[in-house]
């Protein structure tokens, strides 16, 4: 007998009418090419909700380049049927993001839920994102199932992940389950165990409705979607409704639980998962673990745990060609209906005319916007390199906050503030030592290492983010030959002896090439970026002085000689055509032309000195 | 004559195009074969040169152009003198029975010091012919050797005298920059060139065109990529070592002893002047309408045969181009360009480039625009600013 459930059958599991003991909410947490996607659509596949054919690969990573990426940015709820003994259940299982920009978004996806599939590549182990995950699942108590995935492939050694998982969740090996989203092994018997490990919602029915937000996505024929998990009590598709961070009331246009299609229901019960739609056109409208009570007999208290997403890198963003400012411009106002951690503001550079400074939660994030403004709306886009942000006391006792390099003080600096990081790096017991040398260079402080497994070690660091952001994950993988992960976390921030240096091009300072670093390392930064503006910019009719300094001290400096030949010889009756349009295409590149001063720069310049300080995002690799 | 062009007087271009051997470095269009098919062989060439004058000068008169006279005549090519002299002069006879030649018109012929004798050279000063330009290149073996030059350095002296003996006017070519030559070897084809004692020199940086053996040596790395910096080095020596032998520029790439032996034809296309252009790939210029022949000799006669002119295309240059045209040849010639040939929009750069010591501002002073020689050595650049 299958325990699928046919959809006449399962009138006891109704939205709004379930019961909570037939209720179980969880979330998988994993490494981005573990098989989370996979196992997810397998366990559609098996319970019924997406038949045989409609199936399609990684149903529930909507965007492409989630697809193409194999991560998930937003995450989604799916309703499934299951029985287990002969009695009905409603399994919810929330599809968190898996990357440490959106450690927020996971935090309220995981308190959706009761319990988290840890789920581990069998062939490769834990990762450091992985398990920044787990324990944020273990903070919010959740009951952890370890399953081992990918078991039919060649390379699998589940008796030795096994060994390691049982050891990090304090369970026997043997405990360990053990699936292959790909063949669906195991799949049927993992949901039985779900339906019998985790525990119940406990919320009330008979209180006040309170409902949280854990996902709010912008739909272009919609509006603005909300999931929601709701705790006590109920929401009914008359209900008006109030969100408790800001006290707006709206109306509701439809709630209902996806399976994973949306299908509206006449509301959503306590334990129960859902989404509902009010007719907002943004999400900040519907902000991520925010509560939502009724409007009338409303709640008082909300849930804990809300916070607003807070930018921690910043870019700036400029179009290629200066005429796309307002498509850029467009594309940003569309990309912030949907994601409530994106922030910018208008800047103007010397060196690279219009654009937006942005405000990122972290690397990947900035490089996926990156991606879908170039992508999805066709600009061509140079970033400048990526920044963090800086408290400066000045000695006047002024404070100055500092986002970007050319808003730094030019006054007398007492005292400057950079945010810091609570890193975890797992590795191979043979890289330790590339590892600290590394770490060591980069300002970092070890705070402990663990041995996982005799030759997996967990090595804990408190980094300047500054240091992170710049290229230190490029160098963490070059220097471990890809098997290092990397997890961190903003925590606090420390004082620095940090400086800010300039490059000038004949006497001009060059904005988008200034940067905030350590004292000890401005020298290395001057020589280095002034020897590549010295390869990168052509020969001018005059010498062209690059050079580097610290307010009006200069620390290096290159020099590009004059150009001597530029001139066709032979200028004849024959020539004259051709000269001539080489002379007009030659006046549409010098349009293309950046001046600084009288310095000619091309574009291409610009982007080949930045694009090789910009650091790759965190397990951004195409698969 | 027209109003349109009522004092305009006319050169005439004739485009010879066969040569003994194709050079590394020529992308000029030019054949080696004597037999092209299609009407299109060396032979046949005098008559379809003919022909097109004819149709020319009909084209010109249903347009309202009528040139009593022609200044200058130039055989280009090619080699004009893998012809039979006979040949050349019959062109010539040819152009002057349909217009006539001005009192002391300048013609002149492109030759190789291969392919002249005092037999042939005499034929040609008795034909009408009054200058011709010997294609030296270099005095120096290897070098001649790298640009697949067959002739021997020894006989550039004796053509020369040859050719003062006919009577004529003598110029020499030089290339510099040639893959492989040094300063040393520069100065000794340049010295070699001025011993000849002739009253005009031009010297051109070798160009490697993109589609010559040459470029494919150049990607396949046998040969070194063109320096700037050397070829600029080169261009001063020449310079100095012309200037000190009597010869003074006045176009980038041409010096000549006096005024009187500066090369009035080619003074014609960077002064705007109205000129034919007979033969395969031949340009035209008649007052802003710009026009240029199918290269294929064998296209070429075909076209001629059907009576057509044999224009591949041709462009009417409007008032901005023209003025963007007469920036960039007037530049390039000692007599420089008037200040108020500068567009509004970009009269200042001629302060900033004065400045840089690209003009002359002693010639600025007396309202015209002179490059001096780094100026001469960065003519483009400057072109490029001075050009809205």
């Amino acid at each position: 007998m299958t325990p699928r459930i046919a959809a006449d059958e399962a009138r006891d599991i109704q939205p709004a009418s379930t019961p909570q003991e037939r209720i179980r909410n969880f979330c998988i947490i994993a490494h981005i090419d573990h098989g989370k996607s996979t196992l997810a659509d397998r366990m559609l596949q098996i319970t019924g909700v997406v038949d045989d054919r409609s199936m399609r690969a990684q149903y529930l990573d909507r965007m492409d380049i989630e697809r193409e990426r194999g991560i998930t940015v937003k995450s989604q709820a799916v309703r499934m049927p299951w029985q287990v003994d002969g009695t009905n259940y409603a399994l919810n299982m929330i599809d968190t993001p898996g990357h440490v920009d959106f450690t927020y978004e996971v935090s309220r996806s995981l308190a959706a839920c009761e319990g988290a599939i840890l789920l581990v590549d069998a062939a490769q182990g834990i990762e450091a994102q992985t398990l920044a995950n787990l324990y944020l699942a273990m903070e919010n108590d959740l009951t952890i199932i370890p399953v081992l995935n990918k078991i039919d492939l060649p390379g699998a050694d589940p008796e030795k992940y096994a060994a390691e998982i049982g050891q990090l969740v304090g369970v026997d090996p043997e405990d360990v389950l053990r699936v292959s989203g790909k063949t669906g092994q195991g799949v049927p018997e993992l949901l039985d165990h779900l339906v019998r490990t985790l525990p119940q919602p406990l919320g009330d029915p008979d209180a006040p409705c309170r409902a949280m937000i854990f996902d709010s996505v912008y739909d272009t024929y919609r509006g603005v979607v909300t999931y929601i998990r709701v705790v006590d009590g109920y929401l009914r598709s008359r209900d008006r409704i109030d969100m408790m961070s800001t006290g707006a009331h709206h109306e509701l246009l439809e709630i209902g639980v996806s399976s994973p299609e949306p299908h509206a229901t006449n509301g959503v019960g306590p334990g129960e998962v859902g989404y509902l739609i009010t007719g907002v056109k943004d999400v900040r409208q519907s902000k991520v673990g925010d509560t939502i009570t009724t409007s009338v007999r409303g709640a008082t208290e909300p849930l804990a745990g809300y916070s607003d997403p807070k930018p921690m890198v910043f870019a700036g963003l400029f179009p290629i060609d200066g005429s796309d400012y307002p498509n850029l411009r467009d594309a940003l106002d569309k990309l912030k209906l949907n994601d409530a951690a994106l922030n910018y503001e208008p800047e103007t550079s010397t060196a690279l005319g219009f654009g937006f400074r942005v405000g990122f939660l972290g690397l990947l994030h900035l490089e996926i916007i990156r991606e879908r403004l170039e992508r999805e709306f066709d600009l061509d886009l140079i970033s400048t390199a990526p920044s963090v942000v800086y408290q400066v006391r000045m000695e006047d006792g002024t404070q100055v906050e500092v986002m970007n390099p050319s808003d730094f003080p030019t006054g007398k600096v007492a005292e400057i503030h950079e945010p810091i990081t609570k890193a975890t790096i797992l590795v191979p017991a043979e890289f330790i030592g590339a590892v600290m040398e590394l770490c060591q260079s980069k300002r970092g402080t070890l705070g402990g290492m663990d041995y996982l497994s005799e030759d997996r070690v967990e090595l804990r660091y408190t980094l300047p983010l500054a240091e992170i952001v710049f290229d230190f994950f490029d160098q963490l993988k070059s220097r471990t030959k890809g098997y290092a992960s990397l997890d961190y976390d903003v925590s606090g921030s420390q004082t620095a002896d940090l400086v800010k240096v300039d490059m000038l091009l004949q006497g001009e300072p060059v904005d988008a090439f200034s940067a905030i670093v350590h004292r000890d390392k401005a020298y290395h930064y001057g020589v280095e970026m002034a020897g590549k503006l010295k390869n990168l910019i052509p020969r001018q009719q005059f010498e062209v002085p690059i050079q580097a300094a610290i307010g009006a001290r200069i620390i290096a400096r290159e020099n590009i000689r004059a150009m001597r030949k530029d001139v066709l010889s032979k200028c004849y009756g024959g020539d004259i055509s051709r000269k001539r349009k080489l002379l007009e295409k030659q006046k549409e590149g010098k349009k293309r032309m950046k001046n600084i001063g009288s310095v000619e720069v091309p574009q291409e310049a610009f982007i080949a000195a930045l694009s090789s300080d910009a650091a790759e995002p965190k397990d951004g690799k195409k698969k | 004559m027209s109003a349109a062009g009522s004092s305009r007087d006319l050169s005439v271009y004739i485009h010879v195009p066969f040569c003994a051997v194709r050079c590394g470095y020529c992308d000029f269009n030019t054949y080696t074969a004597t037999e092209l098919g299609g009407g299109g062989s060396q032979r046949e060439y005098p008559d379809n040169a003919r022909r097109e004058m004819d149709l020319v000068l009909a084209d010109d008169r249903a347009a309202g152009y009528e040139y009593e006279q022609v200044s200058t005549v130039f055989f280009g090519g090619g080699t004009p003198t893998l012809l039979p002299a006979p040949d050349l002069v019959s062109m010539l006879d040819h152009l002057r029975g349909r217009i006539p030649l001005a009192p002391g018109a300048e013609v002149t012929t492109e030759a190789n010091p291969d392919s002249v004798t005092p037999e042939s050279l005499r034929v040609l000063a008795d034909g009408g012919i009054t200058r011709v330009s010997f294609g030296m290149q270099s005095a120096v073996r290897s070098v001649l050797a790298t640009l697949d030059r067959t002739h021997d350095p020894e006989r550039v002296p004796q053509v020369v005298q040859w050719a003062k003996d006919a009577g004529l006017a003598v110029s020499l070519d030089l290339i510099y920059g040639t893959p492989g030559e040094t300063l040393a070897d520069v100065e000794t084809s340049v010295r070699a060139a001025l011993a000849c004692e002739v009253d005009h020199l031009s010297a051109y940086s070798l160009i490697i065109e993109g589609n010559t053996a040459m470029a494919r040596q150049l990607r396949k790395g046998e040969i070194a990529e063109p320096d700037g910096d050397d070829m600029a080095d080169k261009y001063e020596l020449v310079d100095d070592l012309a200037s000190a032998a009597g010869l003074s520029w006045y176009e980038v790439s041409n010096w000549a002893r006096t005024p009187a032996h500066r090369s009035r034809h080619n003074l014609a296309y960077w002064r705007g002047g109205d000129w034919w252009g007979i033969g395969p790939g031949a340009h035209r210029h008649r007052d802003g309408l710009r026009s240029w022949n199918v290269k294929h000799p064998s296209r070429y006669a075909a076209r001629l045969a059907e009576g057509e002119l044999p224009v591949q295309e041709s462009e009417t240059l409007d008032a901005a181009t023209r003025a963007t045209e007469r920036i960039l040849l007037e530049l390039r010639i000692a007599d420089g360009l008037p200040v108020e040939a500068v567009p509004e929009q970009t009269r200042d750069q001629i302060a900033v480039h004065t400045a840089r010591g690209h003009l002359d501002p002693a010639a600025l002073e007396a309202g015209r625009l002179v490059l001096t020689r780094n100026g001469r050595l960065l003519a483009d650049a400057v072109v490029r600013d001075l050009v809205p």
